[in-house]
Order: structure tokens, then sequence, then C-alpha cells
């Protein structure tokens, strides 16, 4: 009884503490300058002008589908092309598979933070700066991505193919209407995992968006900053809670696919 | 099907042999073509990249990628006498030393308390992994706010229990602590994910023998939870380090790079050398020297540590 008492104890002081930034910046984005100024920890009243003021001080809205589209047009093309070389590895028998899996493994020791200046200038060649196009294609395919979908086609039965196989069935086929649908769980790991870091991505678009058009909301948030200078925190508070919101409602709803989707990952590896 | 079986057994061996070739040969071109996107993609930017950016280090190289003279190894030269690069390289260094170990163990901490077996944990679990879902961006503008000289939280409870206030992002003593805090916070979501999936997979019955010979709760976490964990514990440790090496975005809005220098991080000091000075050529010899340090520290950790970690 006593050690539950003092679990209550831990667990709700942990909670408090870490999940305090969040819920002040909620709380800030209700409050009015004079509240922020004096300090307060709650605002008297519940108004949505900061709100308003957020999506008016700077294109808001228009950041948020831009990071939605980039976010979810990576998303699909890891989920594609990560599953297809996975399955190459694991499903068809071909001289120097181990070698293709090491060396794609072995990219998650190339940081992107040392290959981002070579790869600017690759963008910059093919006149991809400002476009969705330079925003995502680097990020197809990640070694991460094709590791955990080998993890998982490694679980499924080998008997399962060779029946396929003796019924006629191509490789193609049997990745499509086996191979994808018998991996759902992991498939909504990776997608979720994809989406998240997609969204939450800082230097690149940061590199690569001079104008509106592309920018993306992380990048949205930094504009903010500078044009309230600083005085008015709830505006841009507002904002924050605004790119947190897609970002933590995914991952309260997916919470359970994506921690079996990283253990499996990191644990079996 | 049979015929197909019974044709197969009629063949004689060589043409066997040309049919298993043929059949092998097929099989390559189609691995290939499934592997085809990711080796694009892959290869192209991360590979060879690597490879591009070695080359620039050897190079004076302007802001649209030209090279324009031969440099030999005087970028490295350059970098290796200029206090500001050792500046940044002290920083990095202590920035790891400062979120790395806090980071495992408050994560390890969470992680424990609920693994328990109590009333209302999916929730806690929930706002434990929350963290995950902030990005650097927003989790940086929040604590820029919470470390705000006159209007920040933590100013205000110092001065509410009678201290100064302090310049938590003006300060060189204190901006590089302040920009541990705000990364131990956000890094807190996925190690805590990681660590909790390792508990769980700790089988129940190693608890249940060791409570019949009369262990203790401390006994059972140093005995049976931590070695076990090891694995996960390992695997841990080398990303929080890969990633506290690449740390930006809480740089470039919180402090960007300064004071004087003391929380300019190395990537946040190649991003400068490249984008706000023009030099390429020297920040691919600092993207190398990254690259290096990571790979280092990886092998280091798979030969040293992984010895001393326990598999079940």
């Amino acid at each position: 009884m006593m050690r539950k008492v003092i679990i209550y104890i831990l667990l709700i002081i942990s909670a408090f503490l870490i999940t305090f930034p969040v819920l002040y910046a909620v709380s800030a984005s209700f409050m009015t300058t004079q509240e922020i100024n004096r300090g307060a920890l709650l605002p008297s009243s519940i108004s949505f002008d900061n709100y308003v003021r957020a999506f008016t001080s700077v294109p808001l809205f228009h950041f948020l589908m831009n990071s939605f589209i980039v976010a979810f047009g990576v998303m699909v093309a890891q989920l594609i092309i990560c599953s297809l070389a996975a399955y190459a590895i694991v499903f068809i028998p071909f001289k120097g598979a181990k070698v293709m899996f090491f060396l794609f493994v072995s990219t998650l020791l190339i940081p992107w933070e040392a290959a981002f200046l070579t790869n600017y200038i690759t963008i910059l060649d093919f006149g991809w700066v400002d476009t969705y196009t330079g925003l995502m294609v680097p990020f197809f395919a990640t070694a991460f991505g094709i590791f955990l979908m080998r993890q998982q086609f490694m679980t499924l039965p080998k008997e399962l193919w060779e029946s396929a196989q003796m019924e006629g069935c191509s490789h193609f086929r049997f990745f499509l209407s086996f191979a994808m649908p018998l991996s759902k769980p992991i498939l909504s790991a990776l997608g979720i995992f994809a989406f998240l870091t997609t969204w939450n991505m800082y230097l690149w678009p940061l590199l690569l968006t001079n104008n509106d058009d592309v920018r993306t909301v992380q990048i949205g948030l930094k504009m903010m900053i500078s044009a309230e200078t600083g005085t008015n925190w709830n505006v841009v508070m507002a904002g924050v809670v605004m790119v947190l919101l897609p970002t933590l409602i995914l991952l309260v709803l997916g919470l359970s696919h994506l921690k079996r989707g990283l253990t499996q990952g990191a644990i079996k590896g | 099907m049979t015929d197909q079986i019974a044709a197969k057994q009629l063949m004689d061996p060589a043409s066997r042999d040309k049919e298993k070739r043929k059949k092998a040969r097929k099989n390559f071109w189609t691995a290939m073509l499934f592997m085809l996107p990711a080796i694009a993609i892959i290869g192209f930017f991360l590979f060879y990249p690597m490879f591009k950016t070695l080359y620039f280090s050897f190079f004076v190289v302007n802001s649209r990628g030209d090279t324009i003279s031969f440099a030999g190894l005087s970028n490295y030269l350059y970098l290796w006498e200029s206090s500001s690069f050792r500046t940044s390289m002290k920083a990095t260094f202590l920035f790891a030393l400062y979120t790395v170990p806090t980071t495992i163990i408050v994560s390890l901490f969470l992680a424990v308390i609920t693994n328990e077996k109590v009333r209302g944990i999916p929730f806690f679990r929930v706002a434990f992994s929350s963290t995950l879902g902030v990005s650097v961006a927003a989790g940086a503008t929040i604590w820029l706010i919470l470390l705000h000289p006159s209007v920040g939280v933590f100013n205000n409870l110092l001065a509410g229990i009678g201290f100064d206030r302090i310049g938590w992002l003006t300060s060189s003593t204190w901006a590089l602590i302040s920009v541990s805090i705000t990364t131990i916070w956000m890094n807190l979501g996925f190690n805590f994910i990681i660590l909790l999936g390792g508990l769980q997979n700790i089988s129940e019955e190693l608890y249940e023998s060791a409570r019949v010979d009369g262990a203790g709760y401390w006994t059972q976490l140093f005995k049976i939870t931590i070695p076990l964990l090891s694995p996960t514990l390992f695997f841990v440790s080398v990303v929080t380090i890969i990633n506290s090496f690449q740390s930006f975005g809480q740089v470039d809005i919180l402090t960007g790079g300064g004071p004087n220098n003391s929380t300019n991080l190395i990537v946040y000091s190649i991003y400068r050398e490249a984008f706000e000075s023009g030099f390429f050529g020297t920040a691919s010899a600092q993207a190398m020297i990254l690259f290096a340090l990571v790979l280092i520290l990886t092998i280091i950790q798979f030969k040293f540590v992984e010895k001393k970690v326990h598999y079940q």
C-alpha cells in the first residue's frame, strides 16, 4: 500500500514537470500581454484573440498545409520505398543480398548533418530550392525504415511465398497482396514515425525555403518570433499550440503502434 | 503443375544447371528493381554527399558549390588554429556531457515507475512520451519564454523565493546549460518509449522467482532489471550521443550560437561557416570532423560497451 502511494506521488510529480512546458504554452496562448508580463500561470478568461492574430500575422494556415503536404508525401514514399527494398532482401534470393543490407544499414552512421551542405548544392543545381520536391525527395528512403521492414518481413513464414509461387504468383503481387497487408502494425509505426520526424524537421526547410510559398510551419514559428519581436508572447504561444496539436494528437492515437515499432527496431537490432 | 515437375525430373543435369542460372539472374534483376528507388535516394543523398563533402574539404569552395582552388589540408589547418572552432568543439563536448547521462537516467527512472502495475498507467505513459511529438522549433520556442529574463517562469520563481534573476540565455555561463535543459526535456519522450519497451520485454517469471528467493525492490532493480536492460541502454546511449552532436534547431532559436560562441555547437558552426560566411570548403572540413566523431564514437561503443552487455 505504502509502495503504491510512493509510486503515485512520483508519477504525478514527474507528469507535472514533464508536461509543464506544453501546459504553460497552452495557458499562455489564452493570456493577455499584461498577464504574461505579470508572470501569471493561468489566464483570467478564455479568448481566442491570440489565435486569430497568429493566423493573420503570418500565413500560418498556409504553413500548416505545407508541412502537412511534405510530411504526408515523405510518409507515403518511405512506406513504399523502404518496404520494397526490405522485401527484396528478405524474399528474393540473390547474390549480394547481405552486402546490400549491410550498405543500407551502414548509412545509419552517416549523420544527415554532415551531408546537408552537398545536398544543398545538389538541390540548388536541380533548381529545387523553394519546391516541395526539394523538401521531400532526400527523405524518401531511410536506413531505419529498411531495417524495420526487414525485421518485420523476416517474421513472415517463408512457406507462404513458396506456396504462392507454386500458384504462379509474382514477387510484386505477393508483395502487394500478402507481405504488405500482413505488416500493417509495423507499417503504421513507420508511417507515424516518418510523419512526425518530417513534420518536425527544422534545418532542411530553413535552408530550402526563401519565401512563404512552400515554407513549413516550423520555420513559420521562427518568423513569428521575429515578427512579434518578443512583446506578444501570447500570439507566439498560440502559434506553438497550432504546431504541436497535429503531432500530439497523432502521438496519443498511435502511441502503442509507435512503441511496438520503435522497440522492435531497437531491441532486436 | 505435375507435368512441370515431371518435365524437370526428366531434364539432364546440364540444362537443369542452365535453368538454375537463368533463375538466379532473373532473381537478381527483380531484386535490383525492388531496391532501385532506395538505392537511388540513399546513394544520391547520403553516400555521394559524403564523398563530395570530403572532396570539398580540400578546396576553397564558394556558396554555389564551385571549387575555386585546391587548398590541400589548409581548411583543416585553419580549423586547428581557429579559436572559435576550438570553442565550438568544447561546447559540443560539454553539451554531450550535460545532456546524455541526464537524459538516460531520467528516462530510465520514468520507464521504471511506469512499468508498475497501478491504475492509470496509460495516462502517464502518454504524458511521458509526449515530448516525442514536440518539434524542436516548438519546444525551443516554449523554453525561450520559460527562460525569458523578465517574464519567464523560471526567473519569476527565483525572484519569488528571493534570489537574483539569471540571464539564462544571455550569460555565457548559463546559456549552454539552458540549451541543455531544453534538449534533455525534448529527448525524454523517445528514450522513455524505447526503455519502457525494453523493460516490458523482461520476463515476469524472473521477478517472481527472485521474490520467492526473498529479493527486495532494489535487489531486483540492480540484479535483474538493469543488467537485462543493458542492450537497450546501450542502444539508447549511442543514439542519444549521436543526437546531441546533431543538435541545431534549439541553438538557432534560443541563442543563435552566442553569447561569445558559448553555444555554437558543431552543426550550428557548420551552418554559419557555410551560409553566413559563405566558406563551403571550411564548412565541409567541419562536416567531415562531425562525421568522423560520430563514426569513432559508434565504433568505440560497439567495441567496448557491447562486451559488457548482457543478452537474454
